[in-house]
C-alpha cells in the first residue's frame, strides 16, 4: 500500500516504539498534524517550540529513551535550537522532525524558510535534510540509530512539505547501514587489564565520574568498582544520580562548586580514573594544576573526548557497562591483590574522611529567614527516593546538586554543559509525561522561571502534577554573586526590580498557588504542595544574598576554593 | 608541524559543510581543502592540509572519523606519498620578457596553455614546493592571476585505499 511522507513518518515512529511525541504545529507540518489526528501516537502541545525540545530531553533523561519533537519550519524550528544544544551538549537521544519548505522553494527565502541543517550542524550529532520520498524511511530509522548508539545526541530531519504529501510505498527498513558510524562498545581487554593493575597499584586512587555513567546504565557495575577497591567517587553535576551520595564513598561534586573534600582528593589523588567525564572547564578549574600528581585512565565511549582536555596515561573506547564489567570480573579474580590494596588505601581514605569532617558541605541556618539550601534539604527529606528532581540554571542549581542526597540512578535532570536557564520546568513536564506516577519536582530560580512560565499551561492541559519551588531571591542570583566577589558590589542588572505574584501567576493558569515567607512555612508548603493533586507552583522567600560556597574563582586551581566561613 | 589528509567521504547534502564547519568551529586551521568524486560516485575524497601539534592532530583525526558521513581518514605524515598540486598563472610577457618567460617554463617542465600579445597562461602541475618556485622566478615580470588547485595525495607502492 502507498502511504503519503507524513504517514510514513508516523508510521515509522510506531516502529521506533514512540509512544508520545512534544511539539507545535505550524503550516509546514500541518500535513503531519492531519494525519496525527488519527495516529495511535500522543501529541503533548507544549507552549513553546523550545519547551517541546526540553520537555522530549526530560523524556529520554529520565527514560532513556530517544525524545521525539516536532516544529514547523522557519520559527519553530528556530525556536527549537537552543533545546537542541542544550541535549546536544549533554549527549541526550532526541530526534527532532522539523518542517521545511516545499524542495522547489529551498535556497529561496521563501516564507517560514530557515537553513535549518546549517544552523543545527554544530550542534546535532547528525542532520538530515529530506530530499527524496524513497529516502524518507531509512532517514528515520538512522536518525533514531544514531540518536541512541554511541555518545547519544540529538539529531534532526528537516522534512520538506511537498514530501509530507508525496506518496510511495511504505517498508521500514530492519537494518542500518552506515558505513561511516560504527561506534565502539567492547572495551579493549588488555587495556582493560592494564588499567585493573594500575589500580592495584594506586595508593590514593579517586574515581571522578560523568554524566555517561547514567546514559550506559552503568551504575551497579559503577558502585561495584567502588566497593570492592574502596576508592572514594566524586562525580560531576552531571552525575549526581549516577552514584548513591549517602555512600561512604560519595564525595559529592567536584569542581567550580565541589565539595572541598572532592576537590582535595583529586588533587591529591595518584590515579584518577575518569568514567564517561570529559574534563569540563568547570571541573578542572586551572587545567594544569588539576589533579596533577595522578595517572590518570580515561574510560569513554567517544574518543574524541579522550585527551583533549588533559593528557591520559591509559586510554580505553567503549560502553562504560561493557568495560566496568569487564574490570569487576577482572579484579574480582585477584582477592589477595585486592584485599592489599585495600589495607594500603586506608590511609588514603583516612585522610578524605578528615577532609569531610573538617570541612563538610554546610551553611549557616537560619531561624528568620528561609535559607534556600533548607528548603532543598526539606524537599529533599518529603519526597521519595525516586522522585525526579529538575532545575533551572543558577545558584539555586548548584545548591541542588550540593544538598540534595541523590540515591537512585535518573532523578536529577539539568541543564550542564550549556547551562540553559529555562530547561527545569518544561524537562520536569516530559518526565512527568513519561512517569504520570513519580514525583517531579522543578527546583527553581525566580530569573530561569520567567524563561518558560508559559508551560504552566501545558502542565494544567495534561493534568501533569508537577510541583514548582521556586527559590525567589529576586535576583539573578549566580551573576549576582560574581559581582559581588569579582566586580564590587556593582549589581548591574541583576537585580529583579519588579517583584512578580507567582501565586497569581500560577492561578491564572489554573494551577494551585503556594507562599512560603517564614522559616515555619517550608515544610507546611512543601507538604500540602505535594499533597495536591495537579500542578503546584511554590514560591519561596529566600535569603537574597546567600552565595554558593565553596566556589574556585575562574583561573584557580581546584584545591584554591573560596570557602564557607 | 604540517599534515596532509585524505578523508573519504559520503558524497551527499551538506558534507563539505560539515568538514570545514568542524574545523572553523573548533579553531583547527585549513590551509587548503580540494574534493572531488571517486570512482564511486557516492564517495568523495577530500584532501586537506593542516597544521597543528600532536594534541590538536589527533583530535582533527578522532573529530574527522567522529562525523557520521566520514568513512576514512588517512594523515599521510610520516608515511610515503606522491603530493601533486596544480597551478594556472597569468603572466605579463610582452617584447623582450616573452623570451624569458619561456626558458622558466621550460626549465620547470611547465606548460604554455593560453598566449595573447600580452600574456601567457602557464600551467604546471608538481609539489607545492616546485610550484612556489615557479612564482618566485615569475613574480618579478609580473603575475597577473594565480589559482592554484590545492595539493592532492595518494600513498606510495602498490597498495590502495579502496574507493
Ligand atoms: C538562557 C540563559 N541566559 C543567561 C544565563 C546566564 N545566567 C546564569 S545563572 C543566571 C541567573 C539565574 O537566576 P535565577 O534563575 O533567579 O537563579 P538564582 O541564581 O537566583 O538561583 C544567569 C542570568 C543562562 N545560564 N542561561
Ligand atoms: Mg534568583
Amino acid at each position: 500500500m502507498e502511504l503519503t511522507g507524513s504517514q510514513i513518518l508516523l508510521e515509522s515512529l510506531q516502529k521506533e516504539g514512540v509512544d508520545t511525541v512534544f511539539g507545535y504545529p505550524g503550516g509546514a507540518v500541518i500535513n503531519i498534524y492531519d494525519d496525527l489526528f488519527d495516529s495511535p501516537i500522543e501529541h503533548v502541545l507544549t507552549r513553546h517550540e523550545q519547551a517541546a525540545v526540553h520537555a522530549a530531553d526530560g523524556y529520554a533523561r529520565c527514560t532513556g529513551k530517544v525524545g521525539v519533537v516536532v516544529a514547523t519550519s522557519g520559527p519553530g524550528a528556530t525556536n527549537t535550537v537552543t533545546g537542541i544544544a542544550t541535549a546536544y551538549m549533554d549527549s541526550i537521544p532526541l530526534v527532532v522532525i522539523t518542517g521545511q519548505v516545499p524542495t522547489p522553494l529551498i535556497g529561496n527565502d521563501a516564507f517560514q524558510e530557515a537553513d535549518m541543517c546549517g544552523i543545527t550542524r554544530p550542534c546535532t550529532k547528525h542532520n538530515f535534510l529530506v530530499q527524496d520520498i524513497r529516502d524518507l524511511a531509512r532517514t528515520i530509522k538512522e536518525a533514531f540509530y544514531i540518536a541512541r548508539t554511541g555518545r547519544p545526541g540529538p539529531v534532526l530531519i528537516d522534512f520538506p512539505k511537498d514530501i509530507q504529501v508525496t506518496k510511495h510505498k511504505f517498508k521500514y527498513p530492519e537494518k542500518v547501514n552506515l558505513r561511516g558510524y560504527k561506534p565502539t562498545y567492547a572495551g579493549n581487554k588488555r587495556q582493560i587489564s592494564k588499567a585493573g593493575k594500575m589500580i592495584l597499584e594506586a595508593k590514593r586512587p579517586v574515581l571522578y565520574v560523568g554524566g555517561g555513567i547514567n546514559l550506559s546504565a552503568a551504575n551497579e557495575e559503577l558502585v561495584k568498582l567502588a566497593e570492592m577497591t574502596q576508592t572514594p567517587v566524586t562525580t560531576t553535576l552531571m552525575a549526581m544520580s549516577g552514584f548513591p551520595q549517602s555512600h561512604p564513598l560519595a564525595l559529592g561534586m567536584l569542581g567550580m562548586h565541589g565539595t572541598f573534600y572532592a576537590n582535595m582528593s583529586v588533587t591529591e589523588c595518584d590515579l584518577l580514573i575518569a568514567v564517561g567525564a570529559r574534563f569540563d572547564d568547570r571541573v578542572t578549574g586551572r587545567i594544569d594544576a588539576f589533579a596533577k600528581k595522578a595517572k590518570v585512565i580515561h574510560i569513554d565511549v567517544d574518543p574524541t573526548s579522550i585527551k583533549k582536555n588533559v593528557a591520559v596515561d591509559l586510554p580505553i573506547v567503549g560502553d562504560l557497562k561493557d568495560v566496568l564489567t569487564k574490570m569487576v570480573e577482572q579484579l574480582a579474580e585477584k582477592p589477595d591483590e585486592l584485599q592489599k590494596l585495600v589495607e594500603k588505601t586506608s590511609d588514603w581514605r583516612a585522610t578524605v574522611d578528615e577532609w569531610k569532617k573538617s570541612h563538610p558541605m554546610a551553611y549557616q541556618a537560619s531561624d528568620s529567614v528561609i535559607k534556600p539550601q533548607f528548603v532543598i534539604e526539606k524537599i529533599r527529606e518529603l519526597t521519595a527516593d525516586d522522585a525526579i528532581i529538575t532545575t533551572e540554571v543558577g545558584q539555586h542549581q548548584m545548591w541542588t546538586a550540593q544538598f540534595f542526597q541523590f540515591s537512585q540512578p535518573r532523578t536529577f535532570l539539568t541543564s550542564g554543559g550549556l547551562g540553559t536557564m529555562g530547561y527545569g520546568l518544561p524537562a520536569a513536564l516530559g518526565a512527568q509525561v513519561a512517569y504520570p506516577e513519580r514525583q517531579v519536582v522543578d527546583i527553581s530560580g525566580d530569573g530561569s522561571f520567567q524563561m518558560n512560565s508559559q508551560e504552566l499551561a501545558t502542565l494544567v492541559q495534561y493534568r501533569l502534577p508537577v510541583k514548582i519551588a521556586i527559590l525567589n531571591n529576586n535576583f539573578l542570583g549566580m551573576v549576582r554573586q560574581w559581582q559581588q566577589m569579582f566586580f564590587d558590589k556593582r549589581y548591574s542588572q541583576t537585580c529583579m526590580e519588579l517583584p512578580i505574584d507567582f501565586v497569581k501567576l500560577a492561578e491564572a493558569y489554573g494551577a494551585t498557588g503556594l507562599q512560603a515567607t517564614s522559616v515555619a512555612d517550608v515544610e507546611k508548603t512543601i507538604k500540602k504542595a505535594l499533597e495536591t493533586p495537579g500542578p503546584v507552583l511554590m514560591e519561596f522567600k529566600v535569603a537574597r544574598e546567600e552565595n554558593v560556597l565553596p566556589m574556585v574563582p575562574a583561573g584557580k586551581g581546584i584545591h584554591e576554593m573560596v570557602l564557607a566561613s | 608541524m604540517k599534515h596532509t589528509i585524505s578523508v573519504l567521504v559520503e558524497n551527499e547534502f551538506g558534507v563539505l559543510s560539515r568538514i570545514s564547519g568542524l574545523f572553523s568551529g573548533r579553531g583547527f586551521n585549513i590551509e587548503s581543502l580540494s574534493v572531488a568524486p571517486t570512482l564511486e560516485p557516492n564517495i568523495s575524497r577530500m584532501t586537506l592540509v593542516t597544521r597543528g601539534d600532536d594534541r590538536i592532530l589527533e583530535q582533527i583525526n578522532k573529530q574527522l572519523n567522529k562525523l557520521i558521513s566520514t568513512i576514512k581518514v588517512i594523515d599521510f605524515t610520516g608515511e610515503e606519498y606522491v603530493e601533486r598540486e596544480l597551478a594556472l598563472i597569468k603572466v605579463n610577457a610582452e617584447a623582450d620578457s616573452r623570451a624569458e618567460a619561456l626558458r622558466i617554463v621550460d626549465i620547470f617542465r611547465a606548460n604554455v596553455v593560453d598566449v595573447t600579445p600580452k600574456s601567457y597562461t602557464i600551467q604546471i602541475t608538481g609539489a607545492p614546493a616546485k610550484i612556489d618556485g615557479l612564482v618566485e622566478l615569475l613574480r618579478p615580470m609580473g603575475i597577473k592571476e594565480i589559482v592554484r588547485s590545492g595539493p592532492v595525495v595518494m600513498g606510495r607502492g602498490a597498495k590502495g585505499v579502496s574507493a
